[in-house]
């Protein structure tokens, strides 16, 4: 187990709701478990309608949110279980977020170049403006940014794409070994969409950093990710290397996902309302 | 054929002071297209290229800072200009002869009434029938969409976004009307039930004969439902064909970006990506608005904006590269100054 980067084992969440007198209970994740591997850095693709859990796993994995039953281990070791401040940083510095919508991931009154610098004397401890200038500036230089683009600015003097880029730069500050990329690209312009994917694709490439991608898109996924996992109201139906599952799905939900997604190709079919099926 | 609408030579601008200066943002920017009868239009293009503007400006749902500066909008139901109508006039001819599909269908429907009330409020009074003919007409035509009666006795929030979306669209084609704006009607959907609601708005509008403008940033919902597409950037409309000649030939660099950089299952090259960003709509670059980002920009695309022109039957394009047909378009001051329409430009206090 100790050449597992992530494992997670029989994860459940339940959320219950009502008063006293009409208790229900919803699972949103249901004993879901999954490994990746230590030496072989990957994008795990965890692909699901909205409500089928994967944003609540994405919070459990990031120690955010307890999980009602199973264990999540990162190197070996369960940090839910661990208490106290250098622990939590110490996890923290490895695990990295990036949200899905940048502009609502920045504080709008505040300076983006704060959030590099906080990372940098947060994670790595950093002190002086000159060191946390040039770590910063290494991380955005990765996502193809430089710290002239970004500096003093205000998140709404950044277009969305940039926006994206500074928050992956941010993850970046601490050297992760993995970061969880919740719908990352979902509010993102067409345009600016790809270079974003691309990105993902060379951290893993270059910097080595496992990337859990959560998404809707079938199409993204297929794109960059080595293996995808496919949830459906909280239980994982399908999960396997991405080409093979998306190619030849198997499970009759996966199967549907499949088909529901729209094609370029149906643009040279006769438009009668009949094509969409 | 008719169009079913026309609109020539649209200018809508945002108009805003602060301390005195005055700042503009050309969110539609002389755009001319026309709306066949019987046809869904699509219109595609990136946050802030304008669209919602367009749409705006088309429904005649315009508030200050947003001001008409130039051009006509005309439906076929209509003998003049939409903005020359009353408020009242106008809404007698929402709904009933023009109507429109939201994102948020949450938006749409009361939170707090049921669904009947939502139908009462929109369109009984256009109907003039009894209350009691015109839920039996109801009823007809939510059968005709395959929703069920009991629809109608329901919350809002009883219902799942794809339930909403549908009933949204039965409420926006009760009066039957000639025309339907679509303002990105699925994107808040999941992937499953998008195609069912896309099925849906396409069986309505041919059951109804009516014409439609369909608004998305999504490319393969275009695909899937529009005629022709009218592909924005900046507030001008770069490309305008049938939505197959678009993914087969794309003309302007921008539209032929879009295509290109699209990924598909089962199809593994590398994508590239378009580099900078979009343009700041208060601060426009100067001649073709796509020149920063554009791979074949040459020295005359820096100074002046192209003319949109039709290269082939139904393919206009606004790109000097794409053929040496396309002229630079009049100079934007002149052209304005030339307009004797143009009312004076008065700022909101």
């Amino acid at each position: 187990m100790s050449s597992d980067l992530l494992t997670v084992d029989q994860i459940t969440k339940v959320y219950s709701t009502g008063g006293m007198l009409s208790r229900s209970a919803v699972a949103a994740v249901e004993k879901v478990s999954f490994s990746l591997h230590a030496g072989r850095p990957e994008i795990f693709a965890i692909i699901g309608e909205s409500g089928s859990g994967k944003t609540t796993l994405a919070r459990i994995i990031l120690n955010m949110l307890a999980p009602t039953s199973g264990t999540i281990t990162f190197r070996g070791t369960d940090f839910s279980k661990m208490h106290g401040r250098r622990r939590r940083l110490e996890f923290m510095r490895q695990v990295q977020p990036i949200f899905q919508n940048p502009f609502e991931a920045f504080n709008p009154l505040k300076r983006v170049d704060r959030y590099l610098f906080a990372s940098a004397s947060r994670f790595v401890g950093l002190r002086g403006r000159d060191a946390r200038e040039a770590i910063a500036d290494r991380a955005l230089k990765q996502v193809g940014l430089s710290f002239a683009e970004v500096k003093g600015r205000f998140p709404h003097e950044l277009s969305g794409g940039q926006l994206q880029r500074t928050a992956i730069a941010r993850a970046l500050v601490s050297s992760p070994a993995l970061i969880i990329a919740d719908e990352p690209v979902s509010m993102v312009d067409a345009s600016l969409r790809m270079s974003i994917v691309n990105l993902f694709k060379s951290l893993r490439d270059e910097l080595k950093v496992s990337i859990i991608y959560i998404t809707h898109d079938l199409a993204t996924a297929y794109y960059i990710s080595d293996r995808v996992m496919i949830m459906q109201k909280g239980k994982v139906v399908e999960t396997g290397p991405a080409r093979d599952v998306l190619s030849n799905p198997r499970h009759p939900y996966t199967v549907l996902l499949r088909e529901s997604v729209l094609s370029l190709d149906d643009a040279d079919r006769p438009l009668d309302g009949k094509n969409l099926k | 054929m008719e169009a079913a609408l026309s609109v020539e030579n649209l200018r809508a601008y945002y108009l805003t002071r602060y301390f005195g200066v005055v700042r503009e943002v050309r969110a539609v920017d002389d755009i001319s297209l026309e709306v066949k009868r019987n046809e869904i239009y699509g219109l595609a293009g990136e946050s802030s290229s304008g669209k919602t503007t367009f749409i705006k400006t088309i429904a005649a749902a315009i508030r200050p800072p947003l001001k008409v500066v130039s051009g006509s909008v005309k439906y076929s139901f209509l003998d003049r200009d939409i903005y020359g109508l009353s408020p009242k006039a106008l809404s007698a001819v929402r709904w009933k002869h023009l109507s429109y599909i939201t994102q948020g269908s949450m938006n749409v429907l009361n939170p707090i009434r049921r669904v009947r009330q939502s139908f009462i409020d929109f369109a009984l009074r256009h109907t003039r029938l009894s209350k009691r003919d015109f839920f039996d007409t109801v009823e007809s035509h939510l059968a005709r969409m395959q929703l069920e009666p009991t629809v109608l006795s329901a919350y809002p929030h009883e219902l799942s976004g794809g339930m909403r979306q549908r009933v949204a669209i039965a409420l926006a084609t009760i009066c039957r009307p000639e025309f339907i704006i679509a303002d990105e009607p699925t994107t808040a959907l999941d992937v499953v039930v998008q195609k069912s609601v896309l099925r849906m708005i396409r069986e309505a509008q041919q059951q109804l004969g009516s014409s439609m403008i369909f608004v998305t940033h999504d490319l393969t919902v275009h695909a899937n439902i529009a005629d022709r597409l009218g592909i924005m950037y900046a507030g001008r409309l770069v490309e305008e064909a049938p939505t197959t000649e678009i993914f087969h030939n794309p003309m302007h660099p921008y539209a032929a970006h879009l295509v290109a950089s699209l990924p598909r299952i089962g199809d593994l090259r590398p994508r590239k990506a378009l580099s900078g960003a979009p343009p700041n709509l208060a601060d426009p670059p100067s001649g073709c608005r796509f020149h920063p980002r554009c791979p074949l920009a040459m020295d005359i695309c820096r100074r002046v904006h192209p003319a949109l022109t039709t290269l082939a039957a139904n393919h206009r394009v606004a790109c000097y590269a794409a053929s040496p047909l396309v002229k630079p378009s009049a100079e934007l001051a002149s052209e304005l100054a030339a307009s004797p329409d143009r009312e004076p430009i008065k700022l909101p206090q």
